[in-house]
């Protein structure tokens, strides 16, 4: 019978706008706040500190934004970083770049997992990746016998705490990402076939596009950002930390994604939203903290920004 | 009139792989401990670990067996569980009696704000949840001082004394466990609301049209979620004398296991609590066993029970087309 | 029972119903037809309370009434069966029988013995014989329907509305139902009959109302009418003067399909929508398949394109046997498809008309794996142009687009594959008049091209004017081939209106 879905229901106007330049109003917002009253606030040390904090989530969120535009969610982001910071010092015997390549390996293999399971399983992809949330921190603790290594090496103290004309190297790194991300979504036929089977996977199967293999290409381009942003974290800090490296992290990066404009319902991504949403909880962060409010406080925070974004793009993708 | 097709009539309970499997893997694992490991395994307090272990996670799984029925998900249990046990230690200075209450009644209103979202404002109930965790986890830092201050709830007041006690040689908290488990069963298989609940799961469109208050529902279901997991926050915190705003990371993700492990579908409409109940005593009876084997170190159990998670899943998809064939 | 008073309703600018009336007596079966799109739902919505009418009144037992929910219509005594059965498959037969008004005990608690009993009471005066333990959706969609039925029925219900009821039940299960409708009326329940199967009208229905675009076309007692005669109002047709709307823009000249054909399908079975159904396409040659809505058009199309999976029958594009069929497979072919449900199927809403155009053709147009801008600029222009299609730039969303210019974009996007075969379903339903002259003139010219078209239609003059050889279905099963001068309305509607029974085994 026909389906005469009644029209959506008149939004305002505001709430419109919001969606679209609602991240940027808030850093714009938060950024004056701190301008006017954090002492040391535009020093060159705390806007280049707050840029590597927020380089990992912002890699993360990059790969979360790509998941999402296919319909799905990745879990399992901070149990890749675990894995990648575990291998590191296993293979560092055997030459820096090895242990690189082989803890970049092991994101991409996690997943390929994922994808796997979702696209020719048919497993729902939050729980496929909560699957692989819960063993894949286990599996790194056991790589690393649940201890934190400290690690000794030139070339990754490099990748994690120099700069290239003042710019740290994992901000150019997400710098870098981000535009790749760009690119591929809005000029290769990727990027269409991932923005065609989230929005309508019906209509992308009977275009004949390989709805399958992209899903696991999506999967497996977040676990690789994932494992990127585990490498990063480990070289930074001079340690593997499994047990705490990443955690927490799949929650930020969702936010950021949400934050940024991009409806969890699917065919539709804002690349430069999401960096920008990671952008803003960081900065909220940052004002929690340096207002000597309690990090607790920056959680709770957190948590209603993210309902919040969700109650406000909800509907969007629905039509 | 006539053409009646004879359908299969018989009463024989058809043989249920998804449901059976939990109860008969963790028969085959004890009996297997137990010749493996023999008395350190077998022994009476360690089965009394065990029980303890289970009781708390038996609690939260039985009011994610309900979630996950409804065709809902709760992630924000872990998190809760910090916030009871933090909100009883800091109840404790004005007795047993806020010590228990505050807690259940804040986890209660959580799981209504989480219900109201869901049910009302029709938003993911993985985003809601999600957010609560983070919210919950907030709160159980800022009510300890970001960490810095430990209640300790008295010795000898009421709550430390049941909650320490042992009745037959069992301790209390399993007690409570089973309790709860009971009247939870009965409401599930007994009650109007708990047919609603495996209706919703089953189709949500379908339970609506036949007349059936969807929303409300919905939204007891988280209620009940958040209030068994205050319940088992404030055992722990009876059980150790204190709250800490640190435990309890993860346990989402165990109990979410348990449950699907029993047999439950992950989206809804089909399980069992008995199932649930199955799937908890086998997920620590194999982190047990994990500790018993002196070479494998304790986060072998998450490989374990992630892996687990998965394998269930996908037979529950195979099984779930074959029959659809 | 209930009375409908010239009742009125849109949608966003479009009418569904304009000014129906209808009423629906106590002990009386009432048939409400009609083809797709003609406002039946719309109709059966309002009643039960799902919508509010913008116009007219609704009477129920001689009084005014508006139900704000289905939850009001169904206390009040009015049941509904959708077409979809709508209980919760998971779980007993007798917990659908009893949900959310259990049997309990003085506890308040369930008694099962109690809901077994009455469920198996109830399930055998329909004659339905069922494990009431068993999970509903173990048992065939037949009895699944039935017990819908009976689920229905146990709230004394007054007035049962059942839409659709056998549209996915095999032959015997349907036998089955249309008892249970005849002992309804004799219980002097007011039923509300909505099908497209016009055995079903004769064998179970006491009146029948036509609805055509949301008007009735005809009401009275089904003893009074002729197969053939609802077939033409359905149709929008009169018998008398076939040619009163005006032709279609196909034009007159025929073609001669000779030599091996470009698509050859054999055997295409699925149970219960499918049936032994083979399909010949030769190049250049236009073959149109009609039938009523649920006859099996929509569900051919998709098994020859592998959007759906077939128990039996094999596919050849060009003389070749594809070994794994699925829409992909069937491009690389040279089929291609424009599905019927545009919105569902086929745009990608959020994308642009550029996006929309090159989905299938990505591969041809990437350098490296980028997207070559020329070229799909040099594409999407080339289709704009040649189906005049109306956009303000290629980067203007497809949602934004009329009905039309969106159908235009899809076939577009096979279009620019070059295909040898065309599979168009219903290829001009919902779009504006200007528009649907411009697709048909196309259609005409791209098998003057060469090309071979598979045409489905539910209008009967698209199909006659612009087929050169037309299959008629019934029942999921080719009924009748005509071709050349054969084709004719008159023909096709006789076909479609025998009685199942003369080709019953």
């Amino acid at each position: 019978m026909t389906d005469l879905r009644t029209a959506l229901p008149p939004r305002t106007e505001v709430v419109a706008f919001l969606q679209v330049a609602g991240v940027y109003l808030a850093i714009a917002a938060l950024l004056v706040f701190n301008l006017v009253f954090t002492p040391n606030f535009a020093t060159v040390t705390n806007l280049r500190l707050q840029l590597v904090q927020v380089a990992p989530v912002a890699i993360v969120a990059i790969g979360m934004a790509l998941v999402i535009a296919s319909e799905g969610i990745d879990l399992s982001v901070g149990a890749t970083m675990a894995i990648t910071a575990a291998l590191l010092p296993l293979y560092l015997g055997y030459g820096v770049w090895v242990a690189i390549v082989i803890s970049l390996a092991a994101g991409l293999l996690v997943g390929l997992v994922n994808g796997s399971l979702i696209a020719f399983a048919g497993m729902q992809p939050i729980i496929a990746t909560l699957g692989l949330l819960v063993a894949g921190r286990g599996l790194a603790l056991v790589f690393a016998e649940g201890r934190l290594t400290e690690i000794f090496d030139p070339t990754l103290n490099t990748l994690g705490n120099s700069a290239v004309l003042g710019v740290p190297i994992s901000v150019l790194l997400a710098l870098v990402i981000t535009v790749a991300a760009g690119v591929a979504v809005h000029r290769t036929a990727f990027g269409r076939r991932l923005l065609a089977t989230g929005g309508n996977r019906a209509a992308a199967t009977l275009a004949g596009l390989p709805v399958k293999r992209t899903l696991v290409t999506v999967y497996v381009l977040s676990g690789l950002l994932a494992a990127t942003a585990g490498l990063l974290t480990t070289a930074r800090q001079g340690a593997s930390d499994p047990s705490f490296v990443g955690l927490l992290i799949e929650l930020s990066a969702i936010t950021a994604v949400v934050v940024g404009g991009t409806p969890l319902s699917g065919g539709r991504v804002r690349i430069l939203g999401t960096l920008m949403g990671a952008l803003l909880m960081q900065l909220i962060t940052a004002t929690v903290i340096q207002q000597n409010l309690p990090d607790s406080a920056a959680r709770m925070i957190q948590a209603s920004i993210i309902v919040a974004a969700v109650y406000l793009q909800r509907g969007r993708g629905a039509s | 009139m006539v053409a009646t097709r004879t359908e299969v009539s018989t009463r024989e309970r058809r043989w249920r792989p998804d449901r059976a499997g939990a109860p008969i893997v963790l028969v085959l694992v004890l009996i297997g401990g137990t010749v493996l490991f023999g008395d350190s395994f077998a022994s009476g307090q360690n089965l009394r670990n065990i029980a303890l272990d289970s009781s708390y996670l038996l609690l939260i799984a039985t009011g994610m067996t309900f979630v996950i029925l409804s065709g809902g998900i709760d992630l924000s249990v872990g998190s809760l569980l910090a916030l009871a046990g933090v909100l009883t230690a800091y109840g404790a200075q004005w007795g047993s009696l806020v010590a228990v209450a505050l807690p259940l009644l804040v986890c209660a209103a959580f799981g209504l704000v989480n219900g109201l979202l869901i049910g009302r404002a029709m938003i993911a109930p993985f985003i809601v949840t999600l957010a609560a965790l983070l919210f919950a986890r907030g709160l159980a830092f800022a009510v300890s001082s970001e960490g810095n201050t430990v209640h300790i709830i008295p010795a000898d007041l009421l709550l430390t004394r049941i909650g320490q006690a042992s009745w037959l040689g069992v301790q209390a908290p399993v007690w409570f466990a089973l309790v709860a488990f009971g009247l939870g069963w009965v409401l599930l298989n007994l009650t109007r609301f708990g047919q609603a609940v495996f209706a919703i799961g089953g189709s949500q469109e379908a339970t609506e049209l036949m007349g059936l208050p969807v929303a409300r529902v919905r939204i007891l279901v988280y209620v009940l979620s958040a209030a068994l997991t205050g319940m088992a926050g404030v055992l722990i915190a009876a059980q150790t004398s204190s709250g800490l705003p640190t435990i309890g990371e993860g346990r989402e993700l165990e109990a979410i296991a348990a449950v699907v492990i029993g047999g439950t579908l992950l989206s809804g409409g089909a399980g069992s609590l008995s199932g649930t109940l199955a799937g908890v005593l086998l997920l620590k009876v194999i982190q047990n066993l994990i500790n018993q084997v002196g070479t494998l170190t304790a986060y072998y159990q998450q490989v374990v029970s992630g892996t687990f998670l998965i394998v269930v899943v996908l037979v529950q998809l195979r099984l779930a087309r074959r029959r659809r064939r | 029972m209930i009375e409908v008073r010239s009742v009125r309703k849109h949608f966003a600018g479009v009418r569904a119903l304009d000014g129906v009336s209808l009423s629906l007596h106590a002990g009386e079966v009432h048939a409400l037809v009609g083809e797709n799109g003609a406002g039946k739902s719309t109709l059966i919505k309002i009643i039960t309370g799902v919508y509010r009418p913008d116009g007219g009144e609704l009477h129920y037992r001689g009084e005014p009434v508006a139900f704000a929910r289905p939850r009001d219509a169904q206390a009040a005594g009015i049941s509904t069966i959708y077409q979809e059965v709508n209980l919760v498959p998971l779980r007993s037969v007798a917990a659908n029988l009893f949900l959310g008004r259990e049997p309990v005990n003085r506890f308040g608690l369930i008694d099962y013995r109690r809901m077994h009993r009455d469920a198996h009471e109830m399930l055998t005066r329909y004659g339905i014989a069922a494990d009431v333990r068993g999970r509903l959706g173990e048992l065939g969609l037949g009895v699944q329907q039935m017990i819908a039925v009976a689920r229905a029925l146990s709230t004394e219900a007054r007035v049962v509305i059942m839409d659709e009821p056998t549209s996915s039940l095999e032959p015997r299960e349907v036998d089955l139902l249309l008892g249970v409708v005849a002992m309804l009326r004799e219980r002097r329940v007011a039923v509300l009959y909505v099908t497209h199967k016009l055995d079903e009208v004769f064998r179970a229905c006491d009146r029948v109302t036509v609805l055509r675009d949301g008007r009735v076309a005809h009401s009275g007692p089904v003893a009074g009418t002729t197969r053939l005669r609802l077939v033409a109002t359905m149709l929008g047709r009169d018998i008398d003067e076939v040619r009163r709307h005006g032709a279609t823009t196909f034009g007159d000249e025929q073609r001669d399909a000779t030599g091996a054909p470009l698509l050859h399908a054999e055997g295409l079975s699925r149970r219960p929508l499918l049936d032994d159904v083979s399909v010949d396409v030769h190049a250049g040659e236009v073959v149109g398949l009609a039938g009523l809505l649920g006859s099996g058009r929509t569900e051919t199309a998709k098994a020859v394109f592998g959007a759906d999976p077939v128990d039996a029958g094999s596919i050849k594009v060009g003389g070749r046997r594809a070994r794994r069929w699925s829409p992909a497979a069937a491009i690389r072919a040279g089929l291609g498809m424009v599905p019927e449900d545009r919105k569902a199927e086929g745009l990608i809403a959020d994308l642009s008309v550029r996006d929309n155009i090159v989905l299938a053709a990505l591969p041809r147009l990437t350098v490296a794996g980028f997207l070559s801008e020329r070229r799909q600029a040099e594409l999407v222009d080339t289709f704009v142009k040649r189906l005049r299609i109306k956009i303000s730039h290629p980067g203007q969303k497809v949602r934004e687009l009329s009905g039309g210019n969106q159908q235009k974009v899809l076939l577009a996007r096979m279009l620019c594959l070059h295909p040898k075969v065309l599979i168009l379903d219903e290829p001009t339903r919902g779009i504006d008049v200007g528009a649907k002259a411009e697709i048909q003139a196309l259609i005409d010219e791209l098998a003057g091209l060469g090309l071979g078209v598979l045409l489905i239609s539910s209008e009967l003059e698209e199909v006659v004017e612009g087929a050169d050889r037309v299959l008629v279905l019934r029942d999921g099963a080719v009924v009748g081939t005509f071709r050349g001068d054969q084709v004719s309305e008159d023909r096709i509607m006789r076909t479609i209106a025998t009685a199942a029974e003369d080709d019953d085994d």
